[in-house]
């Protein structure tokens, strides 16, 4: 069962607009909820009122500034969640068969009723998407609302991971990236879509859009440029005696 | 990563146990009677208490036996197999000696299962791109140097013992060094990390959240890196140097239980630093490397 399949018939996954996410971590709630009375276990926390909370989430937002070689800094929102690769180091690892990845549509999934917590699927994971969960003892990570997308129960626009459904600024986008027709497929080739960490070879599905790059300030934007025209440029008065005086010392 | 106890005494319980196994395998004058008892109780009580060590890192230690399930893609259930199967025959081997009889054959098997062992164990930490000073050749290797030294000093084969003893030690020094390259050798960095390479130089500005989680405690573990140098001489001084000077001294029962107990410290902490000292890419999302 750990065996990874040679082909998934769909490859379902996520593609993240780093350009307009706003980094307001409504999809952090969303996932937070939604996977705390769904799929598994509840992602449980620790010490939620003390000194020192923490707790399992399947989706994080994280902040970086990149610099470019001109021009101002610029800040990119980053969501991070399980990223359903294809040649997913976690899966193989795995001792129990508790991880695999599902030949109709490419979900990486964990069945916790085999997962001994060994943690060693954390471990091979690049991206951080896995987290034990401490309470359960039991690996947790995204199962991109697995019992959401085809679940007939919930009206169609609703049919979508927790985290898609929520975004307000239309981050997050859902589909199958195997179709080079699908909405996902034609962003990700219009944009640029990119794989995290290439270099580790997991073949991530999920694509991340890069920033767009930003205007700068042309000459003809500066409009009113004219009207804070220093008036006089040489000082006048006593200001100007004191500037010729002070000159002369 | 986070040097978690279990897994400390883990590796070097039971590399300790399947080293003296390989040794007593081979032997082709195997000792018999209360000696080979004596000789394979200790064995298996490390590699044994070594094993139940293991099982405490587990988040359902009730479901352990679904750990055989995945040996064709799992160096930790492979693992799981071949410490069985090396322990029982091994015992098959002991039995025959309890009474006199020596089955070569039968102890050549017990050594090669034992060797594969203690090298599917290496590989569990071995497999991980994601740790690049684990992913090398050189982990397996030194597993397999050190559970031949601790074995050889265990059967108290005092020439080989200190040999193999020194040839770890340059091992070990070696991996060290190597070892803290590997990272920049991997190539990935928080710009690969983020895809944000291509539009400057990108720094980790705040963190998804304000407390720890599992991902920080396990895998972004940092503490006492600092004490990193001290640890290493330390380590290298009671794993290698003193036990072989003490093995060069008279009456080898006493001054042989002081160079174990002084290897087996070293080894404890050398194993420590094995954890401690090793970075997992994940830690680049935070700004931790």
């Amino acid at each position: 069962m750990t065996a990874l399949p040679e082909k998934t018939e769909r490859t379902l996954g996520l593609v993240i607009d780093l350009d307009t996410c706003v980094g307001c971590h409504a999809c952090v709630v969303a996932c937070k909820g939604w996977n705390d009375q769904g799929y598994g276990v509840p992602l449980s926390d620790q010490d939620p009122h003390g000194a020192a909370p923490q707790g399992t989430f399947l989706n994080r937002v994280h902040s970086y500034e990149v610099l470019p070689e001109s021009g101002p800094a610029q800040h990119v929102h980053f969501p991070k969640s399980c990223l359903h690769c294809d040649d997913a180091p976690c899966v193989t690892v795995c001792p129990t068969g508790a991880s695999y990845k599902r030949v109709e549509d490419g979900i990486v999934l964990v069945e916790e009723e085999a997962c001994i917590g060994c943690g060693l699927c954390a471990w091979a994971c690049p991206y951080g998407a896995r987290e034990l969960d401490l309470a359960a003892g039991v690996m947790k990570k995204c199962t991109l609302c697995v019992d959401r997308i085809y679940n007939e129960a919930l009206p169609e626009e609703d049919r979508v991971p927790a985290c898609v459904r929520t975004c307000p600024a239309e981050a997050r986008h859902f589909g199958d990236l195997a179709d080079p027709e699908s909405d996902v497929s034609q962003l990700v080739a219009a944009r640029g879509g990119l794989d995290l960490m290439p270099e580790q070879g997991t073949n991530p599905v999920n694509k991340y859009l890069p920033p767009r790059p930003r205007d700068g300030w042309g000459e003809d934007t500066d409009v009113l440029a004219p009207f804070l025209e220093p008036v006089a440029e040489e000082p006048q008065g006593f200001l100007g005696w004191l500037d010729r005086t002070l000159g002369k010392l | 990563m986070h040097p978690a106890q279990s897994i400390i005494l883990f590796t070097t319980l039971s590399g300790l146990g399947f080293g003296l196994l390989i040794w007593l395998g081979v032997d082709p004058t195997p000792p018999t009677g209360w000696v080979a008892f004596v000789f394979y109780a200790i064995a298996y009580a490390l590699a044994l208490s070594g094993l139940a060590a293991s099982s405490f890192h587990l988040g359902r230690r009730d479901r352990a036996l679904k750990a055989f399930r995945q040996w064709r893609t799992s160096w930790l259930s492979r693992e799981a197999w071949l410490a069985a199967l090396a322990l029982g025959v091994s015992g098959l081997h002991a039995l025959g000696l309890l009474f006199g009889i020596a089955l070569l054959p039968l102890g050549w098997l017990s050594a090669a299962l034992s060797l594969a062992t203690v090298a599917a164990t290496a590989m569990i930490y071995a497999q991980l791109r994601t740790v690049p000073r684990w992913y090398h050749w050189s982990t397996p290797i030194l597993f397999i140097a050190l559970s031949l030294s601790g074995g050889a000093l265990l059967s108290g084969r005092v020439e080989i013992a200190s040999g193999l003893l020194l040839l770890t030690g340059a091992l070990q020094f070696w991996v060290w060094y190597d070892g803290d390259r590997r990272f920049a050798r991997s190539g990935t960095t928080l710009a690969s990390a983020t895809g944000l390479g291509e539009q400057g130089v990108p720094r980790a500005l705040f963190p998804p959240h304000t407390g720890s989680n599992y991902l920080l405690d396990e895998m972004v573990y940092v503490v006492a890196r600092r004490h990193a140098l001290k640890l290493r001489s330390i380590a290298l001084v009671f794993m290698v140097l003193l036990p072989v000077l003490l093995l060069q001294l008279p009456m080898p029962h006493l001054f042989g239980l002081l160079a174990l107990a002084c290897h087996l410290a070293g080894v404890l902490t050398a194993r420590w630093l094995f954890f401690a000292e090793a970075e997992h890419v994940v830690g680049l999302y935070y700004g931790k490397r």
